[in-house]
């Protein structure tokens, strides 16, 4: 497992967002002119420099974050827990833990092997996803401004426990028409 | 704006001396490890974030807006929900990807609950997120479980956020 490569700086994704933006570029040069395409860029240019501090303490709150809280701790902690207090922790740890999905995958299925059942899991997943303040404040709000994703963030606040409620009743119903445990 | 933007900048770089300190108090290690892999992944960062940034802007410039307008436009409705949902969740992950998109939507003529709608189907699928990371680390019952209750969120949020009328 990659487990020491936390961020790497080539994916392919990129390259495609990259080459479809170096076309869209030349397109804008073409058929706009030079002083369009040089506005957008130091337009957008700026707001990537505005972005650099906050991306700098992002990372060293993730960095640092991921050394003082082990995952052993949260992991016992979520895994521990059921009921609606169980999709409570979950959701709260899933906003407030800094991380890629290298950090966040593996937790979640610490939480399986630790007796906590799908909806904690889900509900853990979909608020890191969705919540995640280190994602909303680094990089959403550059884009979106603050408005958009504050109201973003306020409408998906609910969502994390429906996913996981959501995940527990149809787990409980494919248990009962198989006569399965509910709990794998 | 301009001011809740200074907010965050100081909330964080306080997070960041308080974190750094309580790592230091710990072990001089434990602080320079961290800071050191902090500083290498912003480093790792920088090129997916430039592009990211800028290719938004010039994504939106040759972006057909009557094309956005009609289709997830905020006339567009749940159908416009319904299709942004569908565009966010084929869109690949990577960190930036799917906001750059939905800025590129938002600037280019999409409506606010459309957008919103996008970019919770995209933080809830993207596609290569899931196979990548997900199915790897994950059982697959709970993956395949997770995406099957994740399919009416984009919706709710759309709707909500239609619903609210903001932003």
């Amino acid at each position: 497992m990659p487990e020491r490569r936390r961020v790497s700086s080539f994916e392919w994704s990129t390259a495609v967002i990259g080459l479809a933006s170096l076309t869209a570029g030349i397109i804008v040069y073409l058929r706009d002119g030079s002083e369009r395409a040089l506005s957008i860029l130091t337009n957008d240019l700026g707001i990537f420099v505005s972005m650099l501090p906050k991306m700098m303490a992002g990372c060293l709150v993730s960095a640092f974050v991921t050394r003082l809280l082990p995952r052993e701790v949260v992991a016992r902690l979520v895994g521990t827990e059921s009921g609606f207090l169980g999709l409570l922790i979950a959701t709260l740890m899933g906003a407030v833990l800094p991380g890629g999905p290298i950090t966040i995958y593996p937790l979640a299925g610490a939480f399986l092997v630790l007796g906590a059942d799908a909806g904690t899991a889900i509900a853990f997943i979909t608020a890191w996803n969705l919540l995640g303040y280190n994602r909303a404040l680094i990089w959403e709000m550059p884009f979106f401004g603050v408005d958009f994703v504050l109201w973003r963030v306020l409408v998906a606040v609910p969502l994390p426990f429906l996913a996981g409620a959501l995940a527990r009743l149809v787990t409980r119903f494919v248990a009962s028409r198989n006569g399965a445990d509910p709990c794998a | 704006m301009r001011i809740v933007f200074i907010l965050i900048n100081v909330f964080l770089w306080v997070l960041v001396a308080g974190l750094g300190l309580t790592a230091a108090v710990r072990s001089k290690a434990l602080f320079r490890e961290g800071a050191a892999e902090g500083i290498r992944d912003f480093i790792m960062l920088l090129p997916r974030i430039i592009i990211g940034v800028v290719g938004s802007g010039y994504l939106a410039a040759v972006v057909p807006q009557d094309l956005i307008t009609t289709w997830i436009g905020p006339g567009s409705g749940i159908l416009g929900i319904a299709i942004a949902t569908l565009a966010g969740a084929i869109t690949p992950g990577g960190a930036v990807v799917g906001f750059a998109v939905g800025a590129a939507a938002l600037k280019g003529g999409g409506g606010a609950p459309q957008v919103i709608a996008y970019s919770t189907a995209w933080s809830l699928y993207s596609l290569t997120r899931l196979i990548n990371w997900e199915v790897a680390m994950m059982p697959p019952r709970v993956v395949w479980l997770r995406a099957a209750v994740s399919l009416p969120l984009p919706f709710i949020a759309g709707l909500g956020a239609m619903l609210l009328g903001k932003p």
